[in-house]
């Protein structure tokens, strides 16, 4: 029991790292993408790959993990970009399933539909991290969400962090006040698909086997779910979107009654609330804090429009 | 004199619709010009292909000794570099970041600008030119009424001590009051900052009044130029814009 709470606590973990990309990407940046789980997977194969293959150290695969979806978001970004809202989730979906058919079917490197298994466990300074010792494996996960949490507070504070906010703000004033538009949405959508590649990297050592399965489109759509859910623009509103979704969706295991309720309900039950959220809260669990003040006094602005 | 912003010439499509039909005009230092027309006579065309949202597909524009556009869109330049030549847009519909605040807001109007403690000045001088945006520095923008929100879009612009600011229909939608009151500002900041002004505006009385020289423009092409004093005692402009 508390070791299948860890369990929750770890994926949470991870999806956070996620979010915390998604959230840079939509959240601060205003692209709607979905193809989170094309970059968690791009990163969990190169993490496997290299260590099965060439021996390389999990900490080694790390830097290539990130750089390699980082290279992705780029070669990606730059020909949708352009695209907005609608437009946009439909190119990067589309991307999503491209990854995950290219891993199905590149069976000399990939290990086609059986994946890759026997993953060596991370090892730092002669110590196993043993995934299935869950503790050590969960201090890890927690460290690197903290040091992503920080560095993208840090990121969202920076002229960076504001040039992004005036892009989903309002692109013509953005351009006009002298914003790179398209430099900085490359920037943002590479530095999200990057901690997801991390993601990918830690996934990879946990289960310490991958398969083209765990990598589908409903992996993009939790990811979203859990910027929508906590709120989206805050960063740590989203890690704590994170852990409610990882926690309803164990949630009949936890409480013993993986048998009574059919494993398909949870899927109902993110519909349910994300239609609640959507009318009582759009702004999410937390939101940005001047979101109420705005939409009290949006009806004044409307009022003085009249008056003037 | 070499006119600071000089339009040669030019033509803008839209698909099959001929927006702008060789249009030239000029817009000397120090002068506030004025663009006047109706709805959809091409007025907006002109200020997006100065700033390069248009491309041309003939004539050029120049800024100086810059070249901002021609027909060869590789050697027009881009709208982000734009605000580098100390050229600032005031849109039309005043496009405020409505998430931030009014002093969020004016610091992304010094986007460019490297020196805090110039932010810092420029910020103070605003709040001292515009003092409902001082009152409100941190309230956010969309809880802003109209007139607010321009005079914000107008200091927001001015953040950057451009050398010609573009405004874009600045008295849209605003009590004539206030109208008149950004008008002021307007002609206040062209005296004492010599900050050059090309204002486009429907409300063809309150622009020539503030402006040194008018242009009239009809279906894409200028149809009268001059002084502003001429145009607004003009037969024409006061039959077809001011309703004598």
């Amino acid at each position: 029991m508390f070791n299948f709470f860890l369990l929750i606590l770890i994926y949470t973990g991870i999806y956070a790292l996620m979010a915390l990309g998604q959230n840079l990407i939509t959240g601060y940046t205003g692209m709607l993408s979905l193809c989170q789980a094309g970059f968690f997977a791009i990163g969990s194969y190169a993490t496997a790959i290299l260590t099965t293959r060439y021996g390389w150290s999990f900490w080694g695969t790390l830097p290539v993990a990130a750089l390699l979806s980082a290279l992705f978001g780029v070669l990606i970004g730059l020909p949708t970009l352009r695209l907005k809202g609608d437009y946009l989730a439909i190119a990067t979906l589309g991307f999503g399933e491209i990854v995950r058919n290219v891993l199905n079917n590149w069976d000399s490197l990939t290990g086609g539909p059986m994946g890759i298994q026997r993953i060596p466990m991370v090892t730092i300074f002669g110590f196993t991290i043993n995934p299935y010792k869950k503790v050590a494996f969960l201090i890890m996960v927690i460290i690197f969400v903290l040091v992503t949490y920080y560095l993208f507070e840090r990121l969202g504070r920076s002229r960076m962090g504001r040039a992004l906010q005036a892009i989903r703000d309002d692109e013509i004033a953005a351009d006009a006040m002298g914003i790179n538009i398209t430099k900085y949405k490359v920037w943002a959508f590479a530095i999200g698909a990057s901690v997801a590649g991390i993601a990918g990297s830690l996934q990879t050592v946990y289960s310490l086997s991958v398969t083209p399965g765990s990598y589908t489109f409903m992996v993009s759509v939790l990811v979203l779910c859990m910027v929508v859910l906590g709120g989206m623009g805050n960063f740590a509103a989203v890690i704590l979107g994170a852990f409610i979704i990882q926690l309803i969706s164990y949630f009949p295991q936890l409480v013993g009654l993986s048998g009574v309720i059919p494993p398909q309900f949870k899927q109902i039950l993110f519909g349910a609330i994300l239609v609640v959220m959507m009318i009582w809260r759009p702004q999410g669990i937390i939101g940005v804090r001047s979101y109420m003040v705005g939409r009290k006094n949006s009806k004044k602005v409307e009022v003085s429009n009249e008056l003037a | 004199m070499k006119p600071l912003l000089n339009i040669e010439d030019i033509s803008v499509n839209y698909g099959a619709i001929k927006a702008l039909k060789n249009v030239s005009m000029s817009v000397n230092k120090g002068h506030i010009v004025s663009l006047i027309g109706a709805n959809g006579a091409g007025k907006s065309t002109l200020l997006k292909a100065i700033v390069g949202l248009e491309p041309l597909i003939g004539g050029s524009i120049t800024y100086g000794d810059i070249t901002l556009a021609t027909d060869n869109i590789r050697k027009s330049i881009r709208t982000e570099n734009i605000a580098k030549l100390g050229i600032s847009l005031v849109p039309e519909g005043r496009h405020v970041f409505t998430d931030m605040s009014v002093e969020e807001n004016l610091d992304m109007g010094a986007f460019l600008v490297r020196d805090d403690a110039l932010i810092k000045r420029k910020k103070e001088e605003m709040y001292d030119f515009f003092p409902i945006l001082g009152e409100r520095r941190r309230q956010k923008t969309r809880s802003l009424s109209g007139g607010e929100q321009q005079m914000m879009a107008i200091a927001r612009a001015l953040m950057s001590s451009p050398k010609l600011l573009l405004l874009d229909e600045p008295g849209l939608g605003l009590a004539p009051l206030i109208v008149q009151d950004i008008f002021e500002k307007i002609a206040y900041i062209n005296k004492t900052e010599n900050i050059t002004v090309f204002l486009v505006e429907q409300n063809a009385k309150m622009a020539l009044k503030a402006s040194t020289e008018g242009y009239v423009m009809e279906n894409g092409r200028i149809v009268l130029s001059g002084s502003s004093e001429k145009l607004l005692k003009s037969k024409e402009v006061q039959e077809a814009y001011l309703g004598a």
